[in-house]
């Protein structure tokens, strides 16, 4: 029972649509439960970001305000987009170029007392290399200062 | 005068490059022999002088001419002499440079290897690839001249990317490039094959054994590039479904789907339209890998506004080779014939079923990649697809093309029984099944996805053992003369499906009984981690040509017996004041034992340090080594070059002839 060319491609057609429809529904699926979201440490202030999912913040670490904790692993910060900063706590080993004054991203939860727990510490390779989701929020931030100015 | 030649060279390149392309193509569509000739010399002149060019750039940066731009940005005098060449292809100027010295490479091999070939046939290839080079030469003359020089000349270089000096580093964008820019020939046989109209088996046999080339390179170095991120990033971590990893692993599924579809294509003449489809879009997705990782378009969708010129040729450039492409093919497709028919249950239908669900899975890492791209470029806000959606996507969709993966070698051609199959498999499943529910028992706990990876792995290497038994099973002689007197691309099969299964089995184990911890360690003092005990015995000071690093010492022991003395780092390099963590690594075959240094803490020499017991690890580059070893075999096998000469004979006649 050789297949005819017609239901050979018929065949295909199908294979094709149901391996296809699929992919769509786990990729719906995934894509509804793992997309992570950025917000600003301005947009933070505003209420805008969630308190039951986790999302990305970034901007500066504040100058100074890096505190190490008794244990040793556990680092507080402050991070800002020059016009709202938010506090940050993280345990482990933070990346080779995490730095006060330079630019981060972290990922993580806001607790209910404001604190933002973070599990995730970003930075990237290169020394002058700004992240982009934190030059944006400060750029963002600057600019909403501006309009208030004007 | 060294980088003025090098541009000088790069300019004549360019004007081969022109004639490459346009003398040949004209002359095989108006059927003019003396035009088609120019195909091979202008290709391998056009080699010599990016060669030329190429090494003119080395050896600025060997030399230290700091009055060159790209020199001076990614090199520093101090930089040890083999990564002032390696950094040669550092920067974006450079790597598009190693990428059409590359081109450069395939198309003088392809005009060496093509005697047999139709003259038509390789005046088309050979001109394809011209035209290939033609843009990427424009590229770089037009927007990213990697000679540029720096006036007044710079007094010493900023160094390269510390994270770059490492030897995986040295050969991971070569080993890369050569599996990109191989795809250029599968692509360029198929535009071939659709400007003359000749889709015969004799083009699938033709481009097989260089599509088949080109993916190893490709498969090895990804590999590279996952060993580098394991051993020199410091978290441990070898995949991170990050979009430079994607970008170089979408042209690798479609690389795998086009072999395997070529495979049905050359044997039965099944899915002429489809492979020739697959060729076009395994090279398109290098394209789009290349410019994605070195157009800075990752780091920020913006950075096109900052170069208009760039951006707009990149766009340029990805928008004529595929819309062409594809548009050529939805013209000249529809005339090719269909080979003979195959039953819902066969060899033809279990490869359709690897490429269809390739495609899907391909498809989903696509969007995962361009999505934030996309949503960025738009002005919607800022997101990020983690690994969380790429393995909960990619792993369901792999697991049934995996299990086909055991049987598909097992299938007869056209038709295959399967109750035949089941009844020679049965043993196979009953083994698999037992390994993947009992073996993580053995381990630390039985988790799902361990147990599922366990039971694919041992799926695919027993149908590897099934499909060699069965194919000896009828052979005369005795043992060695039977297995010597298989070809070697079934050879080559058997060992790169093998390598997945022991690649699948190193994943199952690495991804879920790696076990970490993050300790702060005064000096004399200990921690546990998976029954070894790791003493720390402090740090020393220890400068390399271009860095000072502090040099942990940790010992580690277990039962009481010493296993080895780990030597973390925490460098900073001169010239940039940049920290960079060197981890420390002692391996064997069933685990590495892994250690970073974090920070100092006080005055006493108190750190913090990360340590990870890594099982099976190592399993995942030996299984793509044996994929990489299987690729090479298979591209190996006799009947190539059967072909090869037995196509002669006309030629000879006829030039005897005439």
């Amino acid at each position: 029972m050789a297949m005819k060319p017609r239901h050979r491609k018929l065949a295909l057609i199908v294979l094709v649509v149901a391996a296809l429809g699929v992919a769509v529904a786990l990729v719906l699926n995934a894509f509804n439960s793992n997309l992570v979201f950025f917000f600003s440490p301005t947009q933070v202030a505003n209420g805008e970001a969630p308190t039951s999912r986790a999302f990305r913040i970034g901007g500066l670490v504040e100058a100074g305000s890096i505190r190490r904790e008794a244990d040793g692993l556990t680092t507080r910060f402050v991070v800002t987009d020059t016009a709202k900063s938010m506090p940050v706590t993280y345990t482990g080993i933070l990346p080779d170029l995490f730095k006060e004054g330079k630019g981060v991203v972290a990922e993580g939860r806001l607790g209910p007392d404001g604190l933002f727990s973070a599990t995730q510490v970003l930075a990237k390779h290169d020394e002058n290399y700004m992240p982009p989701e934190a030059a944006s929020a400060i750029e963002q931030a600057q600019k909403a200062q501006l309009t208030v100015v004007e | 005068m060294i980088p003025e030649l090098g541009h000088f060279a790069l300019i004549i390149a360019l004007l081969l490059a022109l004639t490459q392309a346009i003398l040949p193509l004209y002359g095989a569509q108006r059927g003019n022999l003396t035009l088609m000739a120019v195909a091979r010399p202008a290709a391998q002149g056009q080699f010599v002088f990016v060669a030329l060019a190429f090494a003119c750039l080395a050896y600025s940066f060997v030399t230290n001419d700091f009055s060159v731009e790209n020199v001076a940005r990614n090199s520093f005098s101090q930089l040890p002499e083999v990564y002032r060449f390696t950094a040669t292809w550092g920067s974006h100027e450079g790597s598009l440079l190693l990428w059409v010295l590359i081109l450069g490479f395939w198309s003088t091999a392809v005009s060496v290897f093509s005697r047999h070939l139709p003259e038509d046939m390789a005046a088309r290839v050979i001109g394809v690839m011209g035209l290939i080079s033609v843009g990427f030469l424009a590229f770089l003359l037009t927007t990213s001249n990697p000679f540029e020089r720096l006036l007044p000349a710079a007094m010493d270089g900023n160094d390269m990317n510390p994270l770059l000096q490492d030897w995986g580093m040295i050969i991971h964008p070569p080993m890369l490039y050569m599996g990109y820019v191989g795809f250029a020939v599968a692509f360029a046989f198929a535009i071939a094959a659709l400007l003359s109209g000749k889709m015969d088996v004799a083009w699938a046999r033709w481009s097989r054994p260089w599509t088949t080339v080109a993916w190893a390179f490709l498969t090895l170095g990804i590999m590279l590039g996952a060993w580098w991120a394991y051993r020199e990033l410091g978290w441990g971590g070898w995949w991170f479904w990050d979009p430079t990893e994607n970008a170089s692993f979408m042209p690798w599924i479609a690389g795998t789907a086009l072999i395997h579809s070529l495979a049905a294509t050359e044997k039965r003449g099944a899915f002429k339209a489809w492979t020739v489809l697959l060729a076009l879009v395994a090279f398109s997705l290098s394209l789009l890998g290349t410019f994605l990782v070195r157009s800075g378009v990752l780091s920020s969708v913006h950075a096109f506004a900052t170069d208009p010129a760039r951006g707009a040729f990149i766009l340029g450039f990805l928008t004529v080779v595929i819309g062409g492409s594809l548009a050529l093919y939805a013209w000249r497709a529809p005339k090719m014939i269909t080979g003979s028919g195959f039953t819902w249950f066969s060899r033809e239908s279990l490869l359709l079923a690897n490429n269809v669900i390739l495609i899907a899975a391909l498809g989903a890492v696509l969007l995962g990649t361009l999505y934030p791209l996309f949503m960025d470029a738009m002005g919607l806000g800022k997101i990020s697809v983690g690994p969380p959606y790429f393995n909960a996507v990619f792993v369901p969709l792999m697991a049934p093309a995996l299990f086909l993966m055991g049987i598909g070698p097992l299938a007869r051609w056209k038709e295959a029984s399967l109750p035949d199959i089941v009844t020679r498999m049965k043993w196979a499943l009953g083994v698999a099944l037992a390994t993947g529910l009992l073996l993580p028992l053995t381990l630390d706990g039985f988790k799902p996805w361990a147990a599922l990876g366990f039971f694919l792995a041992a799926w695919i290497a027993l149908a590897v053992l099934a499909a060699l038994l069965d194919r000896i099973k009828y052979s005369q002689g005795k043992l060695p003369q039977k297995l010597a007197a298989l070809p070697r691309g079934f050879w080559g099969m058997l060992l790169a499906h093998f390598g997945m299964a022991v690649g699948i089995a190193g994943i199952a184990v690495v991804a879920n009984y790696s076990t970490e911890r993050d300790v702060r360690m005064e000096v004399n003092s200990y921690a546990e981690l998976a029954g070894y005990t790791f003493t720390f015995r402090g740090t020393t000071a220890h400068d390399g040509p271009n860095y000072r690093a502090a040099r942990g010492t940790l010992e580690v022991s277990k039962d009481g017996r010493p296993v080895a003395t780990l030597h973390p780092e925490k460098r900073v390099y001169n010239a940039s004041a940049m920290a960079m963590t060197e981890a420390s690594v002692h391996p064997n075959i069933f685990r590495d034992i892994y250690v970073a240094m974090g920070e100092q803490l006080d005055d006493q020499g108190a750190w913090t340090v990360r340590l990870f017991h890594k099982p099976f690890i190592n399993w995942l580059w030996f299984g793509a080594l044996f994929m990489v070893v299987g690729g090479f075999m298979a591209a190996s096998d006799k009947r190539y070059r059967i072909a090869l000469r037995r196509s002669e004979v006309p030629k000879n006649i006829a030039a005897q002839g005439a």
